[in-house]
């Protein structure tokens, strides 16, 4: 996995409260194999009408949405199904951060392992982010802060070992898989 | 020794390595389960890795999200008309024959939903810790497991190392007392729950489900409670085993016999939390006061009693948004809401006890004319046992369409579904915008609601056909 270090980008904002994982990958699209190409598929109900073609005012449709990194999501975001094709869609659309007041345990720990950023703001940074789309926020991971003009630099909590791993680009995979020996050893005990 | 919880102690037991502000715990886990949809790109990353499954006996596959639900598709009369599903369904039946992964395929007199038949065949079972890459895992908690939803990359994890890397969630005591009236169900109370806790109010917990009521609840309806935890954004639910659930597993083909039972009993006793023992937050709920419930909205926490009204929520957007998706008026009676679809089936509410109830009022009566009643069993094993008693007759005749089984129309991935802007009373577990197909209108409630309100054609209280 590529480290990261900081995001710079203008903000999206997709204001509705708990938008779930049904929403932001339909379950039809969850019958593909793979984790390519699902970024098409992101928020399809509400991206594309019945035929298919794109919905002017959805906010991803909008010339302003090209190029962002950073989603700014309304309060509880992606509760619901587990189904890691959720921040996969996000992450390949071209999302590298959602920020939220709360977000759900299953889709915040996918979204780690996969690079994409689950940050958790207060309620007054959130009412401000929401009121400004297009805001351009940095974000570093480093110092787990995230700077927004007018504002200043909030900080954030992310699990140390998870932002250790995307700081450094070490996969939780092969950490798990070094731990072999703890894992021989608790077999013994527990199974003796 | 100080008092714990019953989750403190499935925690240590499973602890390979313990958590420190660096690094999160290393928490062995006891049985996965695996199905066709969040699997295939975990298996992925087994063959790019070159590495296998760690522990195949603990390692547990079928198939029910996409798989067919007519017959003929899925005995393979007819081709499955879904050809992304097929491809599915072949994927998980390869990477089982590759892996050497146990997998009650397609035709399996014992398939069914994997949270179905986890319990039904025995490998459920008290102090395990168990996973799925499925949210409504939490439906094992029934039996004391601690039982979570995973995504695939730590399906992942698992296949590669039996262990998860996981941070020690808080927890919640949710306390319930008083008797549930005539025609209140579990599926009810954890709907009350719900509405009670919020969508996001469990976040980051893991439930204890206590007290008088729950101790009286049967195994399936502790599982339709647990099952439900999820939607109150939790990270599991939990209900201490006691001698109900000695008494489901007594017998069943993957549960201890013998020696083996005694001893597991004796460990099993020790799990229930401790009197003391202090929990991070608690709940408590008055059984006694509730009424059938039935969601409104656009998540499983707008709910109101059956004979209420649509809240009126003037500055509220939410709630705004989600009337308009219904086509509902905030202020309306929730009875008499006409219908299109009931559908009785699911993890929640898909097994055979749910039949019977819904067959205990369907009886005699008819399914109303316009309105599709799809009737899904969670397993085979519960379509034979409710054919043996002649419900599949019941529900024939009263005009409902009986099926095989799978997840159906709980979320429409196998094309079993709801017709854009058409309303569906639901026995599933989320009503959430476009879950059972685009545009379709879903009501939560429980079996009888459903099948009182495909009876009437409009959304009915049960208690009404009960004498
Ligand atoms: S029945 Fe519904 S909730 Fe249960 S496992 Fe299947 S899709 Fe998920």
């Amino acid at each position: 996995m590529e480290p990261i270090r900081t995001i710079r980008s203008r903000t999206v904002v997709m204001a509705r409260t708990n938008i779930d994982t049904d929403q932001i990958m339909p379950a039809r699209f969850l019958r593909t194999t793979t984790r390519e190409g699902l970024g098409q598929h992101l928020f399809a109900d509400w991206r594309y009408d019945a035929l298919g073609n794109p919905i002017a005012d959805f906010v991803l449709n909008t010339p302003e949405a090209a190029g962002c990194q950073v989603l700014v999501a309304g309060h509880n975001f992606a509760c619901g199904s587990s189904r890691e094709h959720a921040p996969w869609g996000l992450y390949d659309y071209g999302f590298r951060a959602v920020i939220s007041t709360e977000i759900a345990d299953i889709f915040r720990s996918n979204s780690l392992k996969n690079g994409l950023l689950p940050i958790i703001v207060d309620e007054a940074t959130h009412a401000a982010l929401i009121a400004a789309p297009g805001t351009e926020v940095t974000i570093d991971l480093e110092r787990s802060t995230l700077d927004i003009p007018g504002v200043g630099a909030v900080a954030f909590v992310i699990e140390a070992f998870a932002r250790y791993c995307l700081l450094n680009g070490v996969d939780e995979t092969g950490y798990l898989l070094a731990q072999s020996r703890a894992i021989d050893a608790y077999e013994q005990r527990a199974f003796a | 020794m100080s008092a714990l919880t019953l989750f403190e102690k499935l925690w240590r037991a499973h602890e390979v390595v313990a958590e420190t502000p660096e690094t999160p715990a290393v928490l062995y886990i006891d049985l996965h389960l695996i199905h066709e949809v969040t699997s295939p790109q975990a298996f992925s990353m087994l063959r790019s890795r070159g590495i296998g499954v760690r522990r195949r006996e603990r390692t547990f596959a079928t198939m029910d999200h996409s798989t067919p639900t007519d017959r003929a598709q899925l005995f393979g009369a007819v081709p499955i008309r879904m050809e992304s599903a097929a491809h599915q369904i072949h994927e998980l039946e390869r990477n089982c024959a590759d892996f050497q992964v146990e997998l009650l395929g397609l035709k399996h007199a014992r398939r069914g939903i994997v949270h179905i038949i986890g319990p039904e065949l025995g490998l459920t079972q008290p102090g395990k810790t168990i996973v799925c890459g499925d949210s409504h895992t939490s439906t094992h908690g029934a039996f004391g497991a601690l039982a979570f939803g995973i995504g695939t990359t730590e399906v992942g994890h698992v296949l590669a190392t039996q262990c998860l890397l996981q941070r020690k969630p808080k927890t919640l005591g949710v306390e319930v007392e008083g008797p549930l009236p005539a025609g209140v169900t579990a599926k009810d109370l954890v709907l009350a729950i719900i509405h009670t806790l919020g969508v996001g109010g469990g976040t980051g917990h893991v439930l204890e489900y206590l007290g008088p009521t729950i101790r009286a609840l049967s195994m399936d309806e502790r599982m339709t409670v647990c099952n439900m935890s999820i939607e109150a954004g939790a990270k599991a639910g939990l209900i201490a085993p006691d001698e109900t659930t000695y008494e489901f597993l007594q017998g069943r083909e993957r549960a201890p016999s013998g020696a083996a039972l005694e001893r597991a009993l004796e460990s099993w006793r020790q799990l229930p939390t401790d009197a003391g023992a202090r929990f991070d937050r608690t709940l408590s709920i008055d059984a006694s006061r509730l009424a059938p419930m039935i969601t409104y909205g656009t998540n499983p926490g707008m709910s109101v009693a059956v004979t209420g009204t649509v809240p009126v929520r003037l500055d509220d957007r939410v709630h705004t948004k989600a009337l308009e998706y219904m086509g509902l008026t905030a202020g309306q009676p929730i009875l008499g809401q006409p219908i299109e679809y009931a559908f009785l089936g699911s993890c929640t509410n898909g097994r055979l006890s749910d039949l019977r109830a819904a067959a205990g009022l369907l009886k005699g009566r008819k399914v109303a004319r316009g309105v599709t009643f799809l009737v899904v069993p969670g397993s085979q094993e519960i379509k034979r046992e409710a054919e043996a008693e002649g419900l599949d007759r019941v529900f024939i005749e009263a005009g409902a369409d009986w099926r095989e089984s799978g997840c159906s129309m709980c979320l429409g991935m196998n094309g079993d579904l709801v017709t854009k802007g058409a309303y569906c009373v639901s026995t599933s577990n989320r009503n959430f915008e476009g879950r059972q197909g685009v545009g379709a209108r879903t009501l939560l409630a429980s079996p009888i609601t459903a099948t009182a309100s495909a009876i009437a054609g409009r959304i009915a209280d049960p208690r009404e056909l009960m004498n």
